[in-house]
């Protein structure tokens, strides 16, 4: 399997784009990503999207987007694995270069969300769950994580305000980021006032309903060199499942897909948490940031509210994490956020996050979740 | 829902059946081709008893597209006694404080109204336990 290296990323802005559609977002993003490497060849394109079908009404979006993109007659696949969608994109393209199959991919993550009644996104997202037993029953999305919350403060004695600080430091971040769709800072007393969504999950802790598509060109590193912009090689890349509905989980609030996919992330680099400079963690819900923060050994069960109270996952700390304002503050259009967590560990890595750059950053590592935990992705990336 | 859907499920729906492991004897719900943990396949029916405990629980106040004629409503998973673990609504709750680790009971209740199909939907729901009924 040949190495492989990011060598091109591209952005939209996340916010909710009235006058433009899903192919173009997805354009934008693509047509920026060729420009940034100064390569204009792509021999095929992966989309990473979730709800187009639904959403949409546009399934073979990925034959949608090539042909809107001029990219025609490339191969041209779509990749769906719930939120995670972006990150599993990155993952079957990488395989696609590892293999020799093909010199320059294109990744494409996009989602449109924001045409639609929160009702109906509500329902759509709820397809990531189990459509017969947790969905069928009224079961949301926020409804899952708000019962994995409220156990996980019964069982660790928290209060709601302990989980403020990850709010906090997304929408920090998210304010040094001219892409992010939340750029203004709040206080634990805006945490503490906001409205309850499914109790105890109120807004500031869920991520909100938004549009945005983010690209990433990769290539053989040996090809690299030819590139516009210093290489970022993909040095781990990893998925890993578990059951999809909440309740048949041994216990719910172990993680066991994100701590597999951590595991086999960290034996492909050969590295472990403390090597990590930054990790863009899927921080859907806070309880989400929590619970992958203990799966992935950054933290012991129980204990990762308070590597939050200590102020350690700020830009300086010693594991910063959603550096750019992760999911809650950049925002999260479910099927790009993987794509856009790379673009993310890209500009940390070329020294390019500006006034959110973590200093001396050689290691991040993305991950990207789907459904409570069901499935996830992890790339560790490294310069 | 779709007629046929709603009619394979009706087991679980009705009466709470999931699985038990003729090899291992693990209890499973909702019912399963493989067994999880040792995966055989040999499996056959077990209707549960509906009895069981609540592990977590809270209360949607953004209603997905279909049940925001409920208003808002409360959901839960409850571990049964059996051993299994199942996510519902949870029903007769007004009035009353829920709390982790409180007994509760299956019941048979409306999950939706007639959609574009024409029929009602009904399936389990739970509820607090009733005194007579847990006596």
């Amino acid at each position: 399997m040949r190495d492989v290296s990011i060598i091109g990323i591209g952005q939209t802005a996340v916010a909710e784009h009235w006058d433009k559609s899903i192919r173009d977002l997805a354009v934008e993003a693509a047509q920026a990503a060729r420009r940034d490497a100064g390569i204009e060849r792509v021999d095929a394109l992966y989309v990473g999207n979730m709800l187009s079908g639904e959403l949409a009404g546009q399934e073979n979006l990925a034959t949608v987007i090539a042909d809107a993109a001029g990219l025609l007659p490339v191969e041209a696949i779509k990749i769906e694995a719930a939120c995670a969608s972006g990150g599993a994109a990155l993952r079957a393209a990488a395989l696609g270069v590892a293999a020799g199959a093909h010199e320059y991919a294109l990744v494409v993550g996009v989602e449109k969300m924001t045409d639609y009644l929160t009702d109906g996104v509500t329902a759509a997202l709820a397809m990531a769950a189990d459509a017969d037993y947790e969905a069928g029953h009224g079961i949301s999305f926020a409804a899952l994580n708000a019962m994995l919350m409220r156990r996980y403060m019964h069982e660790h004695k928290a209060r709601h305000e302990d989980f403020a600080p990850f709010s906090i430091n997304s929408h920090r971040n998210a304010a040094r980021n001219p892409f992010a769709m939340y750029r203004q800072e709040i206080t634990a007393e805006d945490f503490a006032a906001s409205p309850i969504v499914a109790d105890p999950i109120n807004i500031l802790d869920s991520a909100g309903i938004c549009d945005g598509a983010a690209a990433l060109l990769i290539a053989p590193s040996a090809e690299a060199r030819k590139t516009r912009r210093p290489p970022v090689r993909i040095a781990a890349s990893a998925v890993a499942t578990d059951t999809v509905a909440l309740a048949e989980r041994r216990d719910p609030l172990v993680w066991q897909s994100v701590a597999d996919s951590a595991r086999l992330a960290y034996a492909q680099a050969k590295l472990g948490p403390k090597d990590i400079d930054l990790f863009e963690v899927h921080d859907a819900f806070t309880i989400v940031s929590v619970l992958s923060l203990e799966a992935c050994g950054f933290a012991d069960r129980g204990s990762a509210l308070k590597l939050a109270a200590e102020g350690r996952i700020g830009l300086d700390g010693d594991i910063p994490i959603c550096t750019l304002g992760g999911l809650k503050g950049r925002g999260h259009p479910v099927g790009a956020s993987g794509a856009y967590q790379i673009v993310e560990v890209v500009q940390q890595l070329r020294g390019e996050a500006g006034a959110a750059q973590v200093k001396d950053a050689r290691v991040g590592m993305a991950q990207s979740v789907g459904g409570s935990g069901s499935v996830t992705v992890t790339h560790i990336l490294q310069v | 829902m779709e007629l046929p859907r709603y009619h394979r499920m009706r087991g679980t729906l009705y009466r709470l059946e999931g699985s038990a492991c003729r090899k291992c004897a693990h209890r499973i719900f909702p019912p399963r081709p493989v067994c999880p943990r040792c995966k055989a396949q040999e499996l056959e029916p077990m209707a549960f008893s509906g009895r069981g405990t609540l592990y977590s629980f809270t209360r949607v106040l953004q209603p997905p597209r279909g049940f925001t004629n409920l208003g808002t409503y409360s959901v839960g998973m409850v571990r049964l006694d059996e051993g299994p673990m199942v996510s519902a609504q949870i029903a007769d709750a007004d009035g009353t404080e829920l709390q982790i680790g409180m007994p509760v009971e299956m019941v048979t209740r409306k999950l939706k109204d007639a959609e574009e199909h024409g029929f009602i939907l009904y399936g389990y729901k739970f509820r607090p336990r009733l005194r007579a009924a847990g006596a």
